[in-house]
């Protein structure tokens, strides 16, 4: 975990990484971006899941479209929004990083099974 | 003791790893089965994993943290739910609160271990990692972010106070 995190960050240029700690620092925007990764859904969905004003709500996907975290949809008079489309590569990177982790334990295990062992005298 | 392939499968949502050691089948177990060495590869060098509970049979339950270099303790779970020792051992690894409880909020990874004799000597060990849902790892991605931001908010803190 602590693995991927790291190299999430690193592979953030600066100014991506104010913007996107900024979309991430609220609680109800983080709520929000776990809904929508999943699938689409309207403003006034997700305004029905806070005791908050649909401008509120609509201030929130903003902050959060501007971090490129969310996509906004007009289908006929509704907006709907919907997680990145480029998210979902990162399931890939996610499994390259994931690979990575599992290397470097096998390379620790490596070590160890190297040291000398301490056999009971028996 | 090398890697010797690494397969990864998008639909599937699994990765596995094939990797050699060169010692019989029971000492490999025991990188798994007994806690201190378990303690020496499964954290990174810098966020060391100690194991609080460890109980490797069929409905037992590992509890560990990973210490950071700040001592901030991250914590972690398995629920064994096939061990046929030193064969295989198929865990769900978790996420805890700071109380080792497990988070039912965070995702949850399938681990399944198996070790076999090679011909000639040692031991084949194969391990696949098999998420819940495509949802899972993208959950997974966002709180990397947002822990990765957490991080890089201490350096802001570290560099302002210095």
């Amino acid at each position: 975990m602590i693995n991927y995190n790291q190299m999430v960050v690193d592979q953030l240029a600066d100014a991506d990484v104010d913007r996107l700690f900024h979309a991430l620092a609220d609680a109800t925007r983080r709520d929000i971006v776990r809904r929508v990764v999943a699938g689409e859904h309207s403003i006034s969905d997700l305004a029905r899941h806070y005791p908050m004003s649909m401008t509120a709500v609509q201030k929130h996907v903003a902050v959060l479209e501007g971090a490129g975290l969310v996509s906004k949809n007009r289908h006929g008079r509704e907006q709907r929004v919907s997680g990145r489309v480029e998210a979902l590569h990162e399931a890939q990177r996610l499994l390259d990083m994931l690979e990575q982790v599992w290397r470097d334990r096998v390379d620790r295990m490596g070590a160890l099974l190297a040291e000398p062992t301490l056999e009971d005298p028996t | 003791m090398t890697v010797t392939a690494v397969t990864k499968d998008l639909n599937e949502l699994t990765m596995t790893v094939d990797a050699e050691f060169d010692v019989p089948v029971d000492r490999a177990w025991q990188l798994w089965g007994d806690p201190r060495q378990l303690e020496r590869w499964w954290g990174p060098p810098t966020h060391p994993a100690t194991m609080v509970q460890h109980d490797l049979t069929s409905g037992g339950t590992v509890t560990y943290y990973m210490t950071g270099p700040e001592g901030e303790r991250f914590h972690g779970w398995w629920r064994v739910t096939q061990a046929d020792a030193p064969r295989l051992l198929v865990v769900e690894d978790g996420f805890a609160d700071e109380n080792g409880q497990p988070n039912p909020d965070l995702p949850v990874t399938i681990m399944r271990v198996s070790l076999d004799d090679r011909p000639g000597g040692g031991t084949a060990v194969t391990i696949t990692s098999t998420f819940a849902s495509l949802e899972a790892m993208e959950q997974l991605i966002s709180m990397g972010m947002e822990e990765g931001l957490r991080q890089a908010m201490a350096q802001m803190d570290a560099i302002l106070a210095a």
